[in-house]
């Protein structure tokens, strides 16, 4: 897609930044002491903390992964919708208000409540910095490539504007900044993914009748780095050439050419009926070297974009391999898993003053999550069916089918995009934060720290794991690692709920097994991870079929692991 | 939601019986939610034409049990906040009647 800079999308982002970077100053006064710091004093009210585990949660890769992969395969995206949300479940019922009884700043807080052991708390920082980082990767790579269109900065800008606007937020205020930050991102992310979602329904469908819309399509990538369509360079002037928009309807029910608004039921009948058109690309290299990808139309029942099993990840589920749907169980499981184990949510618990508040701001976020991940649906096949996007655009669906409704609301969801990236990793700066100077530095290696200093390194903590964040947003950039979060979610689960669950619920639980089951665990997923197929093809740009693990989610394997290495290692170190 | 606070210990704690039947509520619950999640995975997985089946209103089982998911978790957490505060509510009454 050519992006053109909009001065009101422009003035709309610089208003958010400003409204967020003054909040954070504003509540600097609150983050004096420890408990300040890292946990907003445990302060904050249920149904704020509510909205900010919406804000928290629905990062990058809910807002613009999930609408991006509807939108381009249909119903498959809609099944991360599911499990993200279905992990909500375990944090309300198991977890919630046990974590928040036995914790203080981290989750490791509850894991040794009872033992005061160095090792649980090593592993634990261990295993909340390696998630961080690996969910804090794509969050950095998709703040650059949202800030491309929206400013027509070069990436790595976008990195580093993310990078010191979080940073900014999380030394003023901690977590009280963040908490803010994250229900204004929540909130707004929730009313205006409804306003969009009724504008869709407003509009309706429409059905595309020109012949040449079914026209195949070529796009070259020389060496040089020029795009060319159908042999003409890309762009929107006259003699140039336009990217086909990512799919279209061809014929609607009773061949009317306009159906007017819909019903949000009537949406999914209507389209079902329909039938639509999408593309088959197909990659060869040309004589000069030159990537030349084309694009023939595949035109499908619309029956087929609403049910499992079209996404190239989630094929296998229709066929006989057993492999696949071994990696689909292992994902939904993960997902499932997950959610209560992410290190940047548990921490969230702290932030109000009791177990009910906890159990009260849980039900407030499966609330606003759930509601938000329905209408993930009707935006993610709205992009498809709109022409907002075309074939190249997977991350900006959103904001580009709001572009569609006209300037103002693409500025808008633009803007509140970009502070989805701001929340969530503002959210992990300051659980990796707390993990480095509460469990490393005061726990592991008992520094002898005061409030006041501990809130100083906390501080430069965040700095420095801020800087980390966008070397590697920077570095990572030319890489397609939306991967990486359903990867941070399968550590987490391995190394984390095993532990969090048998401590809380098994009294023959020892430290050694808790420490042992995070190693084994986080190590376990990682290594899997770094032999699967996935790995092979995304990062050694090797053959998948050349993997060593059979399947790449680990989750099925590596989550029971975590289980069966805790109850063995118990067991064997149970005081006699 | 009505708040709990009469049934917690000095530091805000929740007490121990309380904390044991929420948990024991929470346990029941998830169990019933893994249940119906673990049937919609298990049809994705092993039998996922049956997905493409359209029980009413000319909208396929996949939407209809995948929003009815998402709608569950809902009304399975309000039903919980719900039994919580009840349980609360009952055991001042024991107090009370003691």
């Amino acid at each position: 897609m050519i992006h053109q800079t909009s001065s009101l999308a422009v003035s709309v982002f610089l208003a958010f930044v400003a409204v967020t970077l003054g909040l954070s100053f504003f509540l600097a006064s609150r983050a004096r002491s420890a408990h300040g710091y890292f946990a907003a004093g445990g302060q904050i009210h249920w149904f704020i903390n509510g909205v900010a585990f919406a804000g928290d949660y629905l990062s990058a890769a809910s807002f613009l992964g999930i609408c991006g992969m509807i939108a381009f395969y249909g119903y498959d995206g809609f099944l991360y919708s599911i499990g993200y949300l279905a992990g909500w479940v375990v944090a309300l019922f198991v977890i919630a208000e046990p974590l928040r009884r036995l914790g203080r700043y981290t989750f490791a807080d509850a894991l040794d409540a009872k033992f005061h052991s160095r090792g649980i708390k090593l592993a634990a920082a261990a295993s909340t910095l390696v998630v961080s980082i690996f969910y804090l990767i794509p969050q950095m790579v998709g703040a650059g490539v949202l800030i491309q269109p929206l400013l027509q900065l070069p990436h790595w800008v976008g990195v580093v504007i993310v990078g010191a606007v979080v940073i900014l937020i999380v030394m003023t205020a901690g977590m009280a900044s963040t908490t803010y930050v994250q229900f204004l991102k929540g909130g707004l992310l929730v009313l205006f993914s409804t306003i969009l979602t009724v504008l869709i329904l407003q509009r309706g469908f429409v059905a595309v009748t020109d012949p040449s819309a079914m026209r195949s399509q070529t796009i070259e990538r020389t060496a040089d780095g020029q795009t060319r369509i159908d042999g003409v360079p890309k762009g929107t002037g006259e003699g140039e050439g336009r990217l086909r928009s990512v799919g279209h309807i061809r014929r609607l029910p009773n061949g009317v050419e306009r159906t007017g608004p819909v019903g949000p039921i009537e949406f999914f009948r209507v389209l079902r009926e329909s039938e639509v058109v999408l593309w088959k690309a197909e990659t060869r290299k040309g004589a000069d070297g030159a990537a030349v990808t084309t694009y023939v139309a595949n035109p499908v029942e619309g029956a087929a974009v609403l049910r499992p099993g079209q996404a190239p990840m989630f094929q296998g589920l229709r066929g006989d391999a057993i492999a696949p749907k071994i990696d689909f169980l292992s994902l939904m499981l993960a997902l499932f898993c997950g959610t209560a184990s992410l290190p940047h949510i548990l921490i969230r618990y702290y932030t109000v003053k009791d177990e009910a508040a906890a159990r009260k701001s849980t039900v407030v976020g499966i609330a606003s999550i759930g509601f938000f991940y329905m209408l993930t649906l009707y935006m993610g096949l709205g992009a498809m069916t709109s022409g907002a996007i075309d074939v190249t655009d997977s991350n900006m669906a959103a904001p580009l089918l709001a572009r569609t409704y006209g300037e103002l609301l693409f500025a808008v969801i633009s803007a509140i995009a970009f502070t989805t990236v701001l929340g969530t990793v503002s959210g992990l700066i300051v659980a990796a934060s707390g993990a480095v100077v509460h469990d490393l530095l005061t726990s592991f290696l008992r520094w002898d720290l005061t409030d006041h200093e501990k809130v100083r390194l906390g501080k430069w903590t965040a700095a420095g794991v801020g800087a980390v964040a966008m070397a590697l947003g920077i570095l990572f950039q030319k890489m397609n690692v939306s991967f990486l979060v359903g990867w941070a979610f399968s550590i987490a689960a391995s190394a984390n709920l095993p532990a969090l669950v048998m401590r809380l619920f098994w009294k023959g639980t020892t430290r050694q097994g808790i420490t042992a089951a995070i190693l084994v665990g986080m190590c376990g997923s990682l290594v899997w991870i770094l032999l699967s197929g996935e790995s092979f093809a995304k990062i050694y740009g090797l053959p998948a079929e050349q993997a060593w693990v059979p399947f790449s989610q680990p989750g099925i394997v590596t989550i029971p692991l975590g289980f069966a290495v805790l109850v063995i290692v118990s067991l064997a170190t149970r005081p006699r | 939601m009505v708040s709990d606070s009469r049934n917690r210990d000095w530091n805000g704690q929740a007490a121990p019986a309380t904390a044991r039947r929420n948990a024991r509520y929470g346990g029941v619950l998830f169990v019933c939610y893994l249940a119906v999640y673990g049937i919609f995975v298990g049809i994705n997985t092993f039998h996922p034409t049956l997905m493409d089946g359209v029980p009413f209103a000319g909208v396929n089982l996949a939407i209809w049990f995948g929003f009815g998911l998402i709608v569950s978790a809902f009304g399975l957490a309000l039903l919980y906040a719900w039994l919580c505060r009840e349980s609360a509510a009952a055991r001042d009454s024991e107090e009370r009647a003691r």
